[in-house]
């Protein structure tokens, strides 16, 4: 009897597949959430494309670039700190899940920047400058903010994840045994690279 | 339910990595320099189309699904199906209100 309490003990009920599940459903909301943004976007640029494209001018290429490149790299190191557990190299995971901290933080710092900029230049939501603009800038500059600061928003949620993670690893709740976690806030980041891909040409790339 | 078990263990090398990466800047490069070009409307259809590309390679390869059952990708299926109803009708409503 005390031999199978001790396999039940040791034996925790764990489902790996259910909890990738779970984080793909969520994932799903998440895709809702930001596509009904994006709708309004579609909607808002065909009524007024001209002047979607002239506030386009405004934003800095370079910095959604910069940006974009950040985001996609850590991903891709985010990515490989899951290989690195799975190879039981948890150093190296660990490292990985900075070196992608650390581009979360370059992200942040330069969409402060850009923002900082915008609002110096009196364009930000409610402004006196902005709200003597047409219409459609109005609307552009509205967007822009309530999606990009949604997006950043999901960036420090994402930073919080990947912290909880290596407070996990230190713990031994993460190993290469079971690091379904690191899977799921790894797919979680993926998911603020993949709307960013969307969020780069259409906000950046009018011209 | 042992099946599962068996995928957990799928490994994707660092290298492969690397080169899905490569791929996703050089999409990047491309779209940027297009939209340089003065292409009228072509313009956003060509980018979202690398948009959806590169989206296409990190949902397989950064984030797996390649490697997921097929439940995994009914999920997105229907997903992206909702998605382009709600964009499809609000197009069409707007088509008519107008």
């Amino acid at each position: 009897m005390s031999a199978t309490d001790h396999a039940a003990v040791h034996h925790v009920h764990r489902d790996d597949y259910g909890s990738r599940m779970g984080m793909w459903l969520f994932l799903f909301t998440e895709l809702i959430l930001f596509g009904g943004l994006f709708i309004i976007y579609a909607v808002y640029r065909f009524v007024h494309q001209q002047e979607f494209h002239l506030a386009a001018q405004e934003l800095n290429t370079t910095i959604g670039l910069i940006n974009t490149i950040a985001l996609l790299t850590s991903s891709m190191t985010a990515a490989m700190s899951i290989t690195a557990m799975q190879k039981g190299n948890v150093r190296f995971s660990k490292a990985l899940i900075w070196v992608t901290i650390g581009f979360a933080f370059v992200f942040m710092v330069n969409k402060y920047f850009e923002w900082g900029a915008k609002i110096s230049h009196g364009i930000y939501p409610g402004s006196k400058d902005l709200l003597a603009k047409p219409e459609g800038e109005i609307l552009y500059f509205g967007l822009y903010y309530v999606m990009t600061g949604l997006h950043t928003l999901h960036v420090i949620i994402g930073v919080i994840f990947f912290l909880f993670i290596l407070r996990q690893i230190k713990q031994g709740k993460i190993a290469s045994d079971r690091y379904v976690r690191l899977e799921n806030s790894a797919l979680y980041w993926h998911l603020v690279d993949l709307i960013w891909i969307f969020l780069f040409p259409l906000f950046y790339l009018i011209h | 339910m042992s099946d599962h078990q068996h995928e957990e263990s799928h490994v994707i090398e660092y290298g492969n990595y690397i080169f899905i990466w490569l791929g996703l800047l050089a999409f990047t490069g491309i779209t940027v320099t297009v939209s340089g070009i003065n292409l009228g409307n072509w313009t956003i259809v060509i980018a979202l189309f690398i948009a959806c590309v590169k989206s296409w390679y990190v949902l397989n390869y950064f984030m797996h699904m390649k490697y997921e059952d097929i439940i995994f990708k009914v999920f997105i299926a229907t997903a992206l199906f909702t998605f382009f109803i709600f964009l499809g009708f609000t197009f069409w409503d707007y088509s008519f209100t107008r």
